[in-house]
């Protein structure tokens, strides 16, 4: 054990002098469970790589926040739950950590138990257990901009939108094609919700894992004829929906895809079956925003870019990891409002995680105007009503085709509160209070 | 509405019929390795990942098209007998349970390799063969699809022709006969494993473009040996003419079965409904369709 | 007792094959518990045993009675779930008595995917048990009861209370792990010593030999299904509440069954202590790997091409095993112990 531990300890401090001269400086470290090898590696390498660019620049233009520099360290997972909960085991005793933040379900589920005793910050953007929401039962963990319910909604909306406003949903016809797993079948019940109050027919189809055949499923959805197919998918299942659409000759320009069917590495595999096809973002891609134009100045031509191929800045998932440090580093500088400019428990970022209220003034001067739209995290609501666009893919780039959308937060929250409430209830666990919120240990 | 349930019943019958010849292009590979030297190859799926993206990274660093796959074949004849001597010839004689663990092993090892050297990017393929569909009589047929089985045929044609016409194809039968007469009569072994992994890995290639020209060439590419086993099971490990006809059967199956059995149980139920398919049907027949019938040693 | 010292090359030393697994349990129950830090714990240990009790069910069936099967990861789902809805269905159910039901659940659905075996030999077996591990995956996705309608399929482990005693901390996972791995341990090797043992390696043998001289060979293999399916399924009830506390079906996937499968081969097939070596060595290997890799070269290359050539060397080192060392670890540790005691004879 003991050669071990040293290993492991020599290992980190290798690291972290890579992110920085390691004197007694204050530090605010980031712990990574990233995957940049197995199937989702595309994913993990844009994301990781736009959070380590953006923790990057940070650094350099700003000498960290208030002077308190930011280092991280890497663990690779490939997206395995339990490589996950070693990395996790691994780092969680370097100092100073500020949040965690794996990208990935299944090992965020894996923690929930863990990062709550050891009281650091969990973040899912985008994705996550939906009804990690509710902070009263959840105080570590925050599905940030978007938890699955919402996405739900977006999607709807967006389609209502598109047919001239929610009344207009009644008698038409949607199918929600979904991958065959907890995460695809996660949204049914919702589906089946907006369905009656909004009077549309819904059918929805499973594709079994891993989704590299789907001639049965738009065979059938081509028999029921819908003005709309939601493609709920998961990596090779993407680009097969979007090729046999054509194959069964289902127009692309009717088919939405979700936060997950999202990105480029969904439609280039595609090729020409993937023109027209629009899907949910709540980040916008693309390279023109300042913050994005900041990094390339400013890391990569300093040749500290952490992404191979240059080609990717501004991609989907590098986006999503320069927002995802966007709103970490700012949850950062909240706390230290309150707790001044030094290394911060991870119950104090929890604190600033629970007041991150970046509003579209404050998101342009961060440079990420039309980015992102904005974030209103509370301690009661960690999802923080983010804001969704649509973006359609014309062959070559994603470009975005719809206003800032919100999603029914108010629709949602009671079906939230009741999911949430049952899991403190097979936990034994007691509802937080406000007056819990505002304390922060050390 | 009765002729159009029976159009929409004849079509998924032959997008099925269509979906079976892609899997039976992959179990073929499995086929030509098992027949001569015992192994189930779980490798096949590996290799089918590598050639595809050898091929792909090929021509986008500028390389023409045939010159990438005269290349990629090239790279996958060095396989073929880098493998026969540094992993099948040290096991020679060893039993069928090893010889699989070690194609699992090689699997690992060829994957790494792959994506060690051409990244763990995602391509896109695109052959030049259109994917629009046809129309005949009200019924949808994928062109892609139909070149694909065409390109399937004209391949099994050219293996059997190779298998039937050379000295080395006969030597391939004559081992594949039995090995141990073949080695009496002086037939030498290494030379031909090394050219039937060669042949594995010119099948890995074409169903490699094939399927990565469906899919993307990525990761995933590996997981098509999950469709081709069912396959094997059914139409017998050891015989072409089975790989064909099981992999129409599974394919023409598993969809019919999710279109008219799958809404009754919710759906989904292709990932298991072929082996379940195959493993009611060895029940039956437990050598498949095709199989050589094992012989009991006493 | 002539014929079992022959089949048996593990009971050829009685003292040493008492006297060493007597000191490595003293060790676990003492040492460790005094001085392991929780990542020892978590991270290493606990997969540790919840892999190595896999690992001695699928010997059993694989290395004793040589019928191979893909199958492992699927139930050890089936394990892990049991166990979770009789514990939140059954209210007052000890957990000890949870973990027992869940095996006896295991047992019966394995016992089911055994029967082809009563029929198939070699690689059709082994691809027909790839239809258990594809069907319970689905079964246990499709149905929301199983996970307790958990919108999104994921349960998470209960409390682990035995006659009023926590175990939910690591030391204490750690100790009921253990203890539950000791027991069916014990179990097992009483078994494979006894004539059930010797029956099932008449089967591997020779299957129409066993029958000509009357070895019950239906029973034999359905026997050996049932048993290794009982031991697998409360390995996976432990991986799911004493190691990570969260299961969704997609967590016992075909790479899982390798994993296992790889276990015994290199550790040893046919060897109860084969089960653990080899758990240690696939745990322990890739980790020691990772951490060299990350040490040496992490600032020449990321954390990407490491996990990649990590993974050509395990495959590599597979290979090599199985040719240099057809026998496994447990084989190779033999052979240095006979040398060391003839030098010192």
């Amino acid at each position: 054990m003991t050669l071990f531990s040293r290993i492991a300890g020599v290992a980190v401090a290798a690291t972290l002098t890579l992110g920085t001269a390691a004197v007694q400086a204050d530090e605010q470290h980031f712990p990574m469970q990233s995957y940049r090898v197995g199937p989702y590696a595309a994913g993990g390498t844009g994301f990781f790589g736009g959070f380590i660019d953006y923790l990057n620049l940070i650094n350099t233009r700003d000498g960290g926040v208030n002077g308190v520099k930011l280092t991280w360290s890497e663990g690779e997972t490939q997206y395995e739950v339990e490589k996950g909960v070693e990395v996790y085991e691994r780092l969680k005793g370097n100092p100073g950590i500020a949040a965690w933040n794996p990208l990935s379900v299944g090992i965020a589920y894996a923690m929930i138990d863990r990062i709550t005793q050891d009281k650091a910050p969990l973040i899912t953007i985008n994705h996550g257990r939906t009804d990690t929401t509710d902070g009263r039962v959840f105080p570590y963990v925050f599905p940030l901009l978007l938890n699955p319910y919402s996405e739900t909604s977006g999607i709807v909306n967006y389609v209502a939108a598109k047919e001239g406003g929610l009344d207009k949903l009644k008698g038409k016809k949607i199918v929600v094609l979904y991958h065959g797993s907890p995460y695809g079948k996660e949204t049914i019940p919702i589906y089946q919700l907006l369905a009656e109050k909004y009077g549309f027919t819904l059918s929805q189809i499973e594709v079994p894992h891993p989704g590299n055949e789907q001639q049965a499923q738009w065979l059938q959805i081509r028999r029921e004829r819908p003005d709309y197919v939601v493609l709920r998918g998961w990596g090779v299942m993407n680009p097969v929906a979007l090729k046999t659409a054509q194959k069964t000759g289902f127009p692309a320009s009717k088919i939405i895809g979700n936060v997950w069917s999202n990105s480029e590495e969904d439609v280039i595999p595609a090729a020409d079956a993937a023109v027209g096809y629009t899907a949910i973002t709540t980040q916008a891609s693309g390279a023109k925003y300042p913050v994005v134009q900041e990094i390339v100045k400013t890391v990569y031509d300093a040749g500290k870019g952490n992404l191979d191929d240059k080609k990717r800045i501004g991609s989907v998932y590098h986006n999503l990891g320069i927002v995802n440090g966007i709103l970490n580093v700012e949850a950062v500088r909240i706390a230290q409002k309150k707790f001044g400019n030094r290394t911060l428990t991870g119950d104090e970022v929890r604190w600033g995680f629970e007041h991150l209220q970046l509003d579209p003034a404050r998101v342009e001067a961060l440079g990420a105007k039309d980015l992102f739209h904005s974030i209103n995290v509370t301690w009661k609501n960690h999802e923080g009503d983010g804001y969704v666009t649509f973006q359609q893919w014309d062959g070559a780039k994603w470009n975005v085709v719809s206003d800032w959308i919100a999603p029914d937060w108010a629709l949602l929250r009671p079906i939230i509160e009741k999911s949430s409430e049952a899991y403190a209830a097979e936990k034994g666990l007691q509802l937080r209070t406000g007056e819990d919120a505002q304390a922060a240990s050390n | 509405m009765e002729v159009y349930d029976l159009l929409f019943f004849v079509e998924v019958l032959i997008g099925g019929l269509l979906s079976g010849v892609m899997y039976s292009l992959v179990a073929i590979g499995f086929v030509l390795i098992y027949k001569t030297s015992g192994v189930l190859n779980f490798a096949q799926g590996a290799m089918l990942l590598f050639a595809a993206l050898t091929f792909v990274s090929l021509v986008e660093r500028g390389l023409a098209v045939p010159l990438a796959i005269g290349l990629t074949l090239l790279i996958m004849v060095a396989l073929g007998f880098a493998i026969e001597r540094s992993v099948l010839r040290p096991l020679v004689n060893r039993s069928p349970m090893t010889l699989f663990m070690a194609t699992l092993g090689l699997s690992y090892i060829i994957e790494g390799a792959a994506q060690l050297v051409w990244g763990t990017q995602v391509h896109g393929l695109d052959l030049g063969i259109s994917d629009v569909p046809f129309e005949i009589a009200g019924i949808f047929i994928s062109t892609f699809d139909l070149a694909a089985a065409g390109i399937a045929a004209a391949m099994v044609a050219g293996l059997s022709a190779f298998f039937y016409w050379t000295r080395i194809g006969l030597a391939f039968r004559a081992v594949a006969d039995d090995q141990f007469a073949a080695l009496a009569v002086g037939l030498r072994l290494s030379r031909i494993w090394g050219s039937v992994w060669t042949a594995a890995g010119f099948v890995a290639l074409v169903a490699g473009l094939l399927w990565g020209a469906r899919l993307g060439v990525q990761f995933s590419l590996s997981l098509v040996v999950l469709k081709a086993l069912p396959v094997l099971v059914l139409g017998g490990f050891d015989s072409i003419l089975g790989a064909i006809v099981g992999g129409l059967i599974v394919g023409a199956g598993e969809k019919l079965a999710e279109v008219y059995l799958g809404p009754f149980v919710g759906g989904g139920i292709e990932g298991w409904f072929a082996y379940v398919l195959a493993l009611g049907f060895l029940l039956l027949r437990p050598a498949g369709l095709f199989g050589t019938k094992l012989v009991e040693r006493v | 007792m002539a014929a079992q010292t022959i089949s048996l090359p593990d009971s050829r030393f009685p003292l040493r094959t008492l006297l060493w697994p007597a000191l490595a349990l003293a060790a676990a129950y003492i040492l460790v518990p005094a001085f392991a830090t929780t990542y020892l714990l978590e991270a290493i240990l606990l997969p540790f045993l919840a892999l190595s009790l896999a690992a001695v069910g699928l010997n059993l069936l694989t290395g004793y009675c040589g019928q191979l099967s893909l199958g492992s990861a699927a139930f050890m789902a089936v394990g892990a779930y049991a166990a979770y809805n009789l514990n939140l269905r059954i209210s007052g159910l000890p957990l000890p008595l949870s973990l027992v039901l869940a095996g006896v659940t295991t047992a019966a659905v394995g016992t089911v995917f055994g029967l082809p075996s009563l029929r198939l030999r070699g690689f059709y077996l082994a691809v027909s048990t790839l239809a258990a591990q594809f069907f319970v995956q689905w079964v246990l996705t499709k149905f929301g009861w199983f996970s307790n309608n958990n919108p999104s399929g994921v349960i998470s482990a209960p409390r682990l209370i035995v006659a009023g005693f926590s175990f939910d901390s690591a030391t204490g996972r750690y100790l009921f792990s253990l203890t539950t791995v000791t027991l069916l341990t014990l179990f097992v090797w009483r078994l494979v010593e006894g004539s059930a043992g010797r029956n099932m390696i008449a089967v591997r043998d020779n299957e129409t030999a066993a029958r000509v001289i009357g070895v019950p060979v239906l029973r034999t293999k359905l026997l050996a299904f049932a048993v290794s399916s009982f031991i697998i399924g409360v390995a996976g009830a432990l991986w799911a509440f004493t190691y990570l506390r969260t299961v969704e079906p997609a967590g016992f996937n075909l790479d899982r069954s390798f994993q296992i499968l790889f276990i015994i081969i290199i550790g040893g097939l046919a060897t109860v202590r084969g089960a653990f070596i080899g758990a240690a060595f696939i745990v322990v290997f890739p980790l020691v790997l990772a951490r060299t890799g990350a040490f040496l070269f992490g600032g020449v290359f990321d954390s990407g091409v490491l996990d990649m050539s990590q993974r050509i060397i395990l495959g590599v080192l597979i290979i090599l095993f199985l040719i240099l060392e057809p026998k496994g670890l447990s084989e190779l540790i033999n052979r240095l112990a006979t040398r060391s005691n003839r030098q010192r004879a």
